[in-house]
């Protein structure tokens, strides 16, 4: 049976195996980008590694302190970014993360779901570093 | 998979004596003990018993013990209870509660409720243990306080309260003393006479009895308000027919809880010891709460740079229940007030983890979470940007 049980506050099977099984997880030494997002005091706390060739993202990787969302979300945007042109990779959502999933429990939609604020930041920090 | 169950603080499971004590009371003995026929009598013969059973656990006598459907109501019957029955007695400033800052929810929204229509409340700061400071309850006590309400003991942290020290200041100063006592029944025992309580709640779901059943103790003289209104049930002061079946088991949990208390405690307490001393070999793990002055089935700790809901779905994984006072898997996103209350910073209060141990928990099931905590603890640390060990 799928676990998609979103009202009541449980996490969807996709969730739970990206939490358990979380793709991409570590750092990037030489990383292109760096994006940090959160706060240790809301309970979520994550950073975004990129490498950057030609314009896309050609290795991503995350660091997250947080709960299981904060986690899966994570894990999944680094799913989503990897391959993509920085502009495609900018243009993804809060939303489109979650439903990548099969959704989140409402109330973490807003407090842990930062991964793709964090990418933003990430392939921020890229771009402002090329400028110079 | 292994499945190991530690959170007993949470609910129990129903003991078998218990089930079937019960059983007859849902289709043989099924009448309504306000009847008069014999079938309503026969069920208020096993109300009447449960009664003497639960009183006999606290130390009080049966006609003290009014019952209710748990903790919560227990709790909102005796703070709104006696808040309305002493509406107008006091000083000028308006009738005062004492409380503390780490009560359950169903004490502290329950006085927040009373502050909305005129009360004052005082929600007394806890040391670094989670004590409540009896210098300061006493400095606390007006010419206008009518109550003071402080739990046995901590639900979360498992801090036991002075509270004989609590009962002998509100006595001196002829203020009622309300306690909830439903993590503690069961592993302290507790006589409300020498403990000078005048109001006790229990619930019958935390000692292996069914759920939707608890009780509130109310001393002798005390008056109350009722808070539930209707057929006038319990002496007019608890309306609603008699949850024959859920008296019974609980009658029959307090019983066994009375037989075994100490027994029981033991053996809560040599597991835990051993959990608390494995689990502090962690490296930047803290135990939470006071060493010695706790409840014997609960061990509750913080971890450096994971958070609470991660670590106990990872726990959970693996077959083992615990519970965690991280703002994530609470309603409200906030970390638990206790922990916030007892000095420590949201970033620590994220990271903490409640075992709590029962009757069913053995040395095995010990040993697996000190096999399983160590590995899980590490996966998260090596996830989190905090962590740069």
């Amino acid at each position: 049976m799928k676990r998609v049980l979103v009202m009541s506050g449980m996490y969807s099977e996709k969730v739970m195996n990206h939490f358990l099984n979380p793709r991409n997880m570590g750092e990037i030494k030489d990383a292109d980008g760096v994006g940090t997002v959160g706060n240790p005091i809301c309970g979520d706390l994550m950073t975004i590694y990129i490498k950057v060739k030609n314009g896309k993202i050609t290795d991503v990787k995350f660091k997250t302190f947080g709960c299981v969302a904060a986690i899966a979300t994570s894990s999944m945007i680094t799913e989503l970014a990897k391959g993509k042109t920085l502009d495609e990779a900018s243009r993804i959502t809060r939303d489109n993360v979650a439903n990548e999933l099969d959704g989140l429990p409402p109330i973490k939609m807003h407090c842990s779901n930062l991964a793709a604020d964090a990418l933003r930041e990430a392939i921020k920090d890229y771009r402002n570093k090329t400028k110079k | 998979m292994k499945k190991v169950y530690m959170d007993y603080a949470s609910t129990t499971p129903v003991d078998k004596e218990v089930i079937d004590a019960m059983m007859p009371y849902f289709a043989t003995c099924y009448g309504n003990a306000s009847s008069i026929h014999s079938f309503g009598r026969d069920a208020y013969d096993a109300v009447e018993k449960s009664r003497s059973k639960v009183a006999d656990l606290l130390g009080a006598d049966a006609e003290e013990v009014i019952f209710t459907a748990g903790g919560t109501e227990s709790d909102n019957m005796a703070i709104k209870g006696l808040a309305y029955s002493n509406k107008d007695k006091r000083g000028s400033k308006g009738p005062h509660i004492i409380t503390s800052a780490i009560e359950h929810p169903a004490v502290l929204e329950t006085c927040k409720h009373l502050e909305k229509q005129g009360f004052k409340v005082v929600y007394l700061p806890v040391d670094k243990y989670g004590f409540v400071k009896t210098e300061e309850l006493e400095a606390s006590i007006s010419k206008d306080t009518f109550l003071v309400s402080i739990m046995y003991a901590n639900n979360e942290i498992g801090t036991i309260e002075p509270v004989e020290e609590i009962g002998k200041i509100a006595r001196e100063h002829g203020v009622f003393f309300h306690t909830d006592a439903v993590q503690a029944i069961g592993k302290n025992p507790i006589d409300v006479d020498k403990l000078n309580i005048d109001l006790l709640s229990v619930s019958s779901h935390k000692i292996y009895g069914p759920k939707g059943v608890g009780a509130l103790y109310i001393r002798k003289g005390v008056k109350i308000q009722p808070i539930i209104h209707g057929g006038g049930h319990e002496r007019g002061l608890r309306s609603s027919t008699y949850n024959t079946p859920g008296i019974v088991g609980f009658g029959k949990a307090c019983e066994i809880a009375q037989k075994r208390i100490e027994k029981d405690a033991e053996h809560f307490r040599n597991l835990r010891d051993r959990l608390i001393k494995d689990v502090l070999k962690i490296e930047e793990s803290y135990l939470n709460g006071h060493p010695t002055k706790r409840l014997a089935n609960n061990a509750h700790f913080r971890f450096t740079a994971i958070e609470g809901e991660s670590l106990n779905l990872m726990l959970d994984e693996m077959g083992i229940a615990a519970a965690t006072g991280s703002a994530c898997s609470s309603k409200k996103l906030q970390a638990s007030h206790v922990l916030i209350a007892i000095g420590l910073d949201p970033a620590e209060a994220h990271g903490s983890l409640r075992f709590s141990l029962g009757r069913g928990t053995t040395k095995e099931d010990v040993s697996y979470v000190l096999d399983v905590l160590p590995g899980i603890v590490e996966r998260l640390r090596k996830m989190s940007p905090l962590w740069n060990r």
